[in-house]
């Protein structure tokens, strides 16, 4: 362990890649809001609801709360990387953020799909 | 055109072998008006206090060995103005940081080029050279431009968050930029492998690009650029 192999664990790039991928969906999803918003869908609880329950938005809802945790699974596991050093801690915040951020996605998506 | 004048220096002393903890020492020198850069200052204050322990070879930006952290930004002593310090307030110098501290100025940079030979900084070519030389066209060789000037010095890397956390799994932007510089290279054989040896969540992928290695390189090269282009390589060869 100590004598650490200098070569390359050939994974690394798809985090990456996807990290840039999720942030654009991102985008693109706060802007179809801020229209929404622009047109008055916020005016009251039934506007809102009516905009946020139609089909295709619940679609795009969808994709941004798996693009979100996505996002973040890469964002958090980043900063475990670059700051904890004793692997035994940093599988286990590995873990718990893994476990935390697949509960939100399904409670997220349990709100999402009751409307 | 820089005149007679007294600087005011705020210097960092550790001897490892002697003392408990690193001090700051306050020391000031007379300076002339062929005195131009902070290396020439440094040699007068050693003249005055010669324990004070900094690299020096070249003095002329070439060899890289005067790399300092000067008023809280990493530089070469010998290609910064004397002229560019204000009046009245401390010079304060220190050594890079991020690397173990042999003495006073001087750290060990064995992390520094262990990173840098880890990405194998020479050409690979396995054809029987030819009678005189592999050529290049002049737009190929244009890719090198900005990759080779690199002069090791370490400004960068020791001024890069992600390699002072990491520095035995990160290259740091100098082992990257100068990993591009064989990846760029026509007649270099290796690519493939070479971009397999970066591909790795630490070795190429803790760059955030935060761009403190462009800030600071006296140079004035572009590591983040050379990232920049390592990733695109490897998106490309990867869809």
């Amino acid at each position: 362990m100590v004598n650490r192999k200098i070569v390359g664990a050939h994974y690394g790039l798809m985090d990456w890649l996807v990290q840039r991928i999720t942030g654009v969906v991102m985008v693109v999803f706060t802007l179809i809001v801020a229209l929404g918003l622009i047109q008055g869908a916020g005016a009251s609880y039934e506007s809102w609801r009516g905009f946020m329950s139609a089909g295709l938005m619940r679609f795009v809802s969808f994709l941004f709360i798996v693009s979100l945790c996505w996002h973040a699974w890469v964002g958090v596991r980043d900063i475990w990387m670059d700051y904890i050093q004793p692997a035994g801690i940093k599988l286990t915040l590995h873990v718990l953020t893994l476990l935390a951020l697949i509960g939100y996605a399904g409670w997220a998506v349990q709100i999402i799909w009751r409307l | 055109m820089t005149t007679a004048r007294t600087l005011q220096f705020k210097i960092y002393r550790y001897d490892p072998d002697t003392d408990q903890k690193p001090t700051m020492q306050d020391i000031s020198v007379e300076i002339d008006a062929t005195d131009r850069k902070l290396l020439d200052a440094l040699v007068k204050l050693k003249a005055k206090d010669d324990a004070i322990a900094f690299r020096r070879s070249c003095r002329e930006g070439v060899c890289g060995s005067d790399a300092l952290n000067i008023n809280g930004r990493n530089g070469l002593a010998c290609l910064t103005d004397i002229a560019s310090f204000p009046e009245g307030k401390p010079i304060v110098l220190r050594p890079l940081p991020g690397l173990p501290v042999i003495r006073d100025l001087i750290v060990d940079m064995t992390q520094f080029f262990k990173q840098y030979h880890s990405i194998k900084p020479y050409l690979i070519n396995n054809d029987p050279p030819p009678e005189r030389e592999r050529l290049q066209s002049p737009e190929e060789r244009e890719e090198l431009n900005g990759l080779y000037e690199c002069i090791l010095c370490a400004c960068c890397s020791t001024s890069c968050p992600s390699f002072w956390w990491n520095p035995d799994k990160f290259v740091g932007p100098a082992g990257l930029l100068a990993a591009y510089r064989f990846i760029a290279d026509t007649r270099d054989q290796a690519t493939n492998e070479r971009l397999d040896n970066l591909e790795d969540p630490y070795r190429l992928f803790r760059c955030h690009t935060i761009m403190n290695c462009v800030d600071v390189c006296p140079k004035g090269l572009n590591p983040t650029k050379a990232i920049g282009k390592i990733k695109d390589m490897m998106v490309q060869r990867s869809i």
